[in-house]
């Protein structure tokens, strides 16, 4: 991966500044560069990774997995992005394995979820079948720990 | 008993190292910021502590055959013909040691007598002079500079060299300036130590951790491989110092003698370890090269961070130390040190704990997340700009 996307995957609020002393390059270059990257559509957003229990303790996760039937012409591109057009969802991602789409939800209940996977998505023609997961706890998001990780213990040498 | 009367007088005369003192005042502190350590911030990559698992899971734990298991010697010395060029042969020519710290004194065991010259080239890492002294051998320094990048000069060295000379130690990339050797540079050392007796150890345990150009090795340089012990390891390109393994590589002739020590002194290197080791040669480029690019990366903000501050810092080409000048303060560098840490909380190392041409400097060690770098560069702005007030 590219040194400028290394530094804006564990930090996206790192300035211009700051980015062109750690990769050796001008504040112009590394603004030219990004504006091209955000107006090529390399760099889809910036978002911030938040303690989601503190934040977001009125929300519970799920995973649902889809099995579906792909449609001639368009495959799987069809369902998959008329499930992302719901709010509710925060990813979709086509996979390979025992089911096809893999479908992150963010609601407020467990009933919420319950009625959003039997009202909406299993309704939707073409889905066989849904599996649902509740998360019960984060580990690991985007390569950065979310657990404490232990002290440092290196001693000077 | 009067332990005074019974201490071996080699054993009294060696100075502790001098980054210990900082070692015990920090750890009298609370909420030490420490720019101290000379390992890596990162884990060991995951690939290797699960090799290690396996070994132990299968019960692996007997000693290896006195030079380390034929396959990791395989395997280094398919390594080192990638990176170098150069071919060692596996039974005879590798030796598996515990750490580089091994490798060095057994190079300097097997072949320094009472009276022989070891050339040492400061500031460096502080082990190489009390070996030297350990074996009777005499160590002349040759004090690196600033202006020259803190890279060793073949007319330095030219100086040095007597007919007592056995030994040159290249110790590049550096710790603590952060200097490397790049070809142009060597080729005059070669050149001036082709066709003599002199040996070099070279000591490349930071050869993975350049920044602007690839490492390069002296004993790719024609006729060099052949009067040259070369020394790496593990800990510092695989963050895995606890893990203890080095290696030496060198002609049949010597390290069939510093197999005898090493034989004697340890046995085997870590069984766990070399296993684990064989892992980190096939499977971890990538690993490395990401830490290579946040090394990087606060290498560069840390030197741009204290030009700022006033404390001109030459731009180090390896390892993960910058070397700042902190003459401007008025201070001696042990003296930052200590004010620094007692009255920040900030530990630093002078330069001094390197050789005497460390004065003048600090090391600081950039193996620390960028956050943590930021806290502490903070800080010693407050503490330069509170010396200001003072004066």
């Amino acid at each position: 991966m590219d040194k400028l996307f290394k530094l804006l995957r564990t930090n996206a609020r790192l300035s211009n500044s700051e980015l062109a002393v750690m990769l050796g390059q001008t504040e112009e270059e590394v603004a030219e560069r990004i504006a091209k990257l955000e107006r090529d559509g390399v760099i889809k957003g910036y978002s911030t990774l938040f303690d989601e229990e503190i934040v977001s303790k009125d929300y519970v996760r799920a995973i649902i997995e889809l099995k579906v039937t792909p449609k001639a012409q368009v495959g799987y591109d069809e369902i998959a992005k008329t499930i992302a057009q719901y709010s509710e969802v925060e990813s979709v991602y086509l996979v390979s394995g025992g089911y096809d789409l893999s479908v992150m939800l963010r609601c407020h209940s467990l009933k919420e979820v319950s009625d959003y996977v039997a009202q909406r998505l299993a309704t939707i023609d073409g889905v066989v079948s849904t599996t649902t997961h509740f998360f019960l706890q984060k580990y690991k998001e985007s390569g950065i720990m979310l657990v404490d990780e232990d002290a440092d213990d290196r001693v000077m040498q | 008993m009067d332990y005074s009367k019974i201490i071996s007088k080699k054993a009294e005369a060696l100075k502790p190292s001098g980054i210990r003192k900082y070692f015990d005042i920090a750890a009298k502190l609370d909420n030490v910021i420490s720019l101290g350590v000379g390992e890596p911030d990162f884990r060991t990559p995951w690939a290797v502590r699960r090799e290690a698992i396996r070994t132990l899971e299968r019960g692996k734990t007997v000693y290896t055959a006195n030079p380390g298991l034929m396959s990791l010697r395989k395997e280094i010395s398919e390594y080192i013909n990638k990176k170098t060029g150069v071919s060692y042969d596996p039974d005879g020519e590798i030796i598996v040691t515990v750490g580089g710290s091994e490798a060095i004194d057994l190079t300097v065991r097997a072949l320094i007598e009472p009276g022989d010259e070891v050339i040492i080239p400061e500031p460096s890492f502080v082990c190489y002079k009390p070996i030297v002294e350990l074996t009777g051998g005499i160590p002349v320094i040759i004090e690196t500079k600033e202006e020259d990048c803190f890279k060793l000069r073949a007319d330095s060295l030219k100086e040095k060299i007597t007919d007592r000379t056995k030994l040159v130690i290249l110790p590049f990339p550096n710790n603590p300036t952060g200097a490397v050797m790049t070809r142009e540079d060597l080729e005059p050392i070669a050149e001036l130590l082709r066709g003599t007796d002199i040996m070099i150890l070279t000591d490349e345990i930071y050869s993975e951790l350049t920044y602007d150009h690839k490492h390069c090795s002296i004993i790719s340089l024609d006729g060099m491989k052949e009067r040259t012990v070369y020394v790496n390891g593990f800990s510092k390109a695989f963050a895995m110092t606890g893990w203890r393994l080095g290696y030496m590589c060198g002609p049949r002739e010597i390290l069939r003698h510093a197999l005898k020590i090493h034989q004697f002194g340890i046995m085997s290197s870590p069984t766990v370890s070399q296993y684990a080791a064989i892992e980190a040669l096939r499977s971890c480029d990538e690993d490395v090269q990401n830490m290579v690019d946040e090394y990087d990366s606060r290498r560069r903000y840390l030197v741009d961070a204290f030009n700022r501050l006033g404390l001109s810092c030459f731009m180090p080409q390896g390892a993960f130390y910058v070397f700042p000048c902190i003459r401007s303060t008025g201070l001696t560098s042990d003296e930052f040190c200590e004010r620094l840490l007692y009255s920040k909380r900030v530990a630093v190392i002078p330069g001094t704990a390197f050789g005497e041409s460390g004065e003048g400097y600090v090391r600081v060690s950039y193996a620390y997340s960028r956050k943590h770098l930021k806290e502490a560069v903070e800080k010693i702005a407050e503490f330069l700009k509170e010396l200001e007030n003072d004066n």
